[in-house]
């Protein structure tokens, strides 16, 4: 029950905070930023389940989240550098990274079956949160066509690993 | 005349049981997360050339067991059709990627 509140609260924030600069309309370098930071929180946590989990089918889809959102990054570096965009930072990208850090302690706290389930609960709530943000602002603020090329490949691709967590999460009950 | 069209008979037939239909080999294409044509047609024995253009790792995974092949990024692939039927199939890593194969027998 506390998990459950816990999970919505966290979503809530994470929603509130990345709400928090839709009146201003965001610059590519800014979205470029958040972009690039929404797929390193991915990876650090999948880089702790990796570190954390025993179990093979959370091994395998949190291996898929360090391959693909590394691949992602590396296409988004190589994009702002061929488009002369340098990436800043802003209160959307500083708010991902609090709520991240705080929750990568709060599930280090965590073992065995209770970090698994945590994990996965939290990932298809991250990547909500994320194709949100993806398709209510970053994409319609994106100015570069390649730059929203590219994000709206991201958005496909992070709609995948949304159902891809919700089968896990399915198969962890 | 009739030991002619016999003989003539007989190896238009030998012909059409020693040199089967031609296996074909369809090329289905993965660019940005999407299975291109979504919808193919195909026989057993006929060859997939699974094409991946995407930096991603994707497999082709049939719903019903018939197979499961790993693509790795920027690779081409290819698979034998083995068995006959309609087959949904999907990548593992990414669910929303789905697309359907029609095997004649």
């Amino acid at each position: 029950m506390f998990k459950h509140i816990g999970a919505t609260v966290v979503v809530l924030c994470l929603a509130s905070s990345v709400a928090l600069s839709q009146g201003a309309k965001l610059s590519d370098p800014q979205i470029a930023h958040i972009a690039y930071t929404a797929g390193e929180i991915d990876i650090k946590a999948a880089k702790q389940a990796l570190d954390k989990s025993s179990n093979k089918e959370v091994k395998e889809f949190a291996q898929g989240m360090v391959r693909d959102h590394e691949a992602v990054n590396k296409q988004a570096l190589a994009l702002v550098k061929k488009l002369h965009v340098t990436p800043e930072d802003n209160d959307t990208s500083r708010a991902l990274s609090k709520q991240a850090s705080e929750k990568l302690n709060e599930l280090g706290k965590l073992k065995g079956a209770d970090f698994d389930k945590a994990y996965i609960a939290n990932e298809v709530a991250y990547h909500k949160t994320v194709n949100g943000a993806l398709e209510t602002q970053l994409i319609p603020s994106a100015s570069n066509p390649e730059l929203k090329e590219l994000l709206q490949t991201g958005l496909k691709l992070f709609q995948g690993h949304e159902q891809h967590a919700e089968h896990v999460a399915a198969d962890l009950k | 005349m009739l030991s002619g069209r016999l003989a003539l008979l007989s190896f238009v037939m030998l012909a059409a049981v020693s040199v089967p239909a031609h296996a074909a080999t369809i090329r289905i294409t993965i660019d940005k997360l999407t299975f291109s044509p979504a919808s193919v047609s195909a026989e057993v024995g006929d060859t997939v050339e699974w094409v991946n253009k995407d930096a991603l790792a994707h497999t082709a995974t049939a719903r019903n067991g018939d197979f499961d092949v790993t693509l790795p990024p920027s690779k081409t692939v290819s698979s034998v059709l083995r068995k006959a039927g309609t087959v949904d199939y999907y990548c593992r890593y990414h669910p929303n990627m789905r697309a359907t194969l029609t095997i004649a027998p």
